[in-house]
């Protein structure tokens, strides 16, 4: 069943261009120059109940401003959107009580207070019955193991502790879509990898749809099985994880350890020396070349262990994002004007 | 039929509950919230009385020097206004609601508000409301104490009628300050930074609400143009109301007037808030 419906959606910004300097500053004061800026440009997206689609580009590439659309924060230059049936910017009460919005770098909870009065507030904005919001609560505590720390005010909390506290907030009406925006961002890996189990497991129990925006790759390898990349507001690439480095990912990393505790010297003319720690080292070579390269290094050199991978998830998308930016730079189409 | 209509009875009055208990919720909390950090509040409480120690000297000085009135305030008149004026001010005041607002325009802390099945103006004003409890019930002690050492400022006791429009005029002087500020807070849609505009109306406001002086005391034509503004109605009017200078037909009729201002400015509030909310661009992240 289809959750999400995205059709040409697109969202214009006016943005104010200040010159340096102070004479600028006065000049500003008379006359403003101003770029309008595309910063989502016709995306087409549909998602069915029950996907943790991954929404990933680079800084700036329209993935907060298409979850801002999606949650009705902002409302659209055109096109049309609609969640669980609902147009999201119309704000209707039926809809903002389906879903959720999770945004790393906002705090939503009250600051000064203990979470289980924010709790106890949601209860009755999201008109929650007593025996279910105890339940949800309980369930959610015990699950992100934060029972001690719910009469602590949430200022008192670490970044990790108050991201699970948000994390119970958002969920504790539950929402039938939730929208995480860099959920994990500044957290440390312990933190970040409770917070990945957590919601894997919380997902797949729920069958809730889970549109997640994140930089950290481990997020999306533990969490994904789609993902969406945009950059400068289009979207690029649609499909599996597998697909993107199928698709994308023109060399595989060879990973040699030689037996004589040596490296040889002619190693480079089959690859690129990612990484050289003797007597291992590492080579990045061309996807068609993988077979013919590693049969000339064995019958070359005595390798005593070898494995052939794929290369970092990270790398691959830095190199889309830096593709596309080339691209698009080299035809100059998101800045549209300047007024 | 009767099932039918009994069924919808009883969910209107199931709808209405749950608004009470969310809105009493909202309350309970902006209590707790507003406690959580007393030293602050006690102070704030306890400076809000020094401003009128400073006017009973100041003026004690200025009718030492001269004899009889000024424009009809005897010595005893003037101090009795301050005292009600800060009474009124206790209501209609609402310090860093306007410039909350704007702020969280502008860093996207408003983003809250707008996914959540919560109504924000509602909710500032519950608030506010709270924020307001929690002073005056802190607050009475002192503000009893401060009357009854003024006792012989005041004229006799005011009819039961005076007494109601009074207390009237302070709930509607609570709304007007709150929906007036809340309106200009709300501006930080447009301009995104209100503050230099909030001094101009705190400017204004220490005139003309009659927080400086009585209104009536201006000069023909000014006292009547001073006096169809709103803002009288957040210190001058309660007074004049408690101190008799306005009384029968006219009491009435200002009261609605300022009824159809509270009215104006939570429209203004209302369209403000959905234009606002059509041009918002979500800054902040």
């Amino acid at each position: 069943m289809e959750t999400i419906r995205i059709e040409g959606l697109r969202k214009t910004y006016k943005i104010y261009q200040k010159q340096e300097g102070l004479r600028a500053s006065f000049r500003g004061l008379f006359r403003r120059r101003y770029r309008v800026v595309e910063a989502v440009r016709g995306i087409d997206l549909s998602v069915d109940q029950g996907e943790f689609v991954a929404f990933l580009g680079p800084n700036g590439a329209g993935k907060t401003t298409t979850l801002k659309l999606l949650s009705g924060v902002i409302s659209p230059s055109s096109g049309s959107a609609r969640v669980l049936g609902h147009v999201p910017w119309r704000r209707e009460n039926a809809y903002r009580r389906r879903f959720a919005l999770v945004m790393g770098q906002k705090n939503q909870l009250w600051w000064d207070l203990p979470a289980q009065e924010s709790f106890r507030l949601h209860q009755q904005i999201y008109r929650i019955e007593p025996a279910a919001f105890v339940a949800r609560r309980d369930e959610l505590v015990d699950l992100l193991e934060v029972g001690k720390l719910l009469g602590q005010p949430v200022r008192e909390l670490s970044l990790g502790e108050r991201m699970k506290m948000e994390l119970i907030a958002a969920l504790l009406h539950s929402p039938e879509v939730l929208f995480l925006d860099e959920p994990t961002i500044g957290l440390d890996v312990v933190a970040q990898h409770n917070i990945q189990n957590f919601l894997s497991y919380y997902q797949k129990l729920k069958k809730i749809t889970i549109l997640l925006t994140s930089h950290y790759m481990k997020d999306v390898i533990a969490l994904c099985k789609r993902v969406v990349i945009v950059t400068d507001g289009v979207i690029v690439h649609d499909g599996s994880l597998k697909e993107i480095i199928d698709r994308f990912s023109t060399h595989k990393v060879i990973t040699l350890q030689f037996a004589d505790h040596g490296l040889p010297h002619d190693i480079n003319r089959f690859g690129e020396v990612i990484e050289e720690q003797a007597p291992r080292l590492k080579i990045r070579v061309a996807k068609q070349t993988v077979t013919d390269s590693l049969a000339a290094i064995l019958q070359l050199h005595p390798v005593e262990d070898v494995s052939v991978e794929d290369p970092p998830l990270e790398q691959v998308i830095a190199e889309i994002f830096t593709s596309v930016k080339q691209e698009s730079d080299s035809t100059g189409k998101r800045a549209i004007s300047k007024i | 039929m009767p099932a039918i209509a009994d069924k919808k009875h009883w969910s209107t009055v199931h709808v209405l509950q749950n608004t009470l208990v969310t809105w009493w919720t909202i309350l309970r909390i902006c209590l707790e919230e507003r406690l959580v950090y007393r030293g602050d509040f006690a102070l704030g409480t306890l400076m809000r009385f020094l401003p009128i120690v400073t006017q009973i000297f100041l003026w004690g000085t200025i009718f030492e020097t001269i004899s009889g009135k000024i424009a009809g305030y005897s010595y005893h008149d003037f101090i009795a206004y301050y005292l009600l004026t800060m009474v009124a001010r206790a209501f209609s005041s609402m310090p860093g609601l306007a410039s909350g607002i704007a702020t969280e325009i502008r860093d996207g802390s408003i983003k809250k508000y707008l996914i959540q099945p919560i109504d924000m103006i509602g909710f500032l004003l519950l608030n506010r409301l709270a924020h307001k409890l929690i002073y005056y019930g802190v607050a009475i002690g002192p503000f009893a104490l401060v009357f009854f050492l003024c006792r012989n400022y005041f004229p006799s006791m005011p009819p039961l009628e005076t007494i109601i429009a009074f207390a009237s005029s302070l709930v509607m002087g609570f709304l007007l300050g709150f929906f007036l500020e809340a309106a200009i807070g709300l501006i930080g849609f447009w301009l995104l930074e209100v503050s230099s505009l909030l001094f101009v109306y705190m400017l204004f406001s220490f005139f003309f609400s009659g927080h400086m002086f009585p209104l009536d005391i201006l000069p023909y034509p000014w006292n009547y143009v001073f006096e169809s503004l709103p803002l009288q109605y957040l210190a001058y009017f309660p007074a004049a109301v408690w101190l008799g200078k306005i009384e029968g037909e006219s009491l009435v009729t200002a009261l609605w007037i300022e009824a159809a201002w509270v009215s104006f400015f939570i429209i203004v509030c209302r369209i403000a808030f959905q234009r606002g909310v059509k041009r918002y661009s979500g800054y902040g992240g």
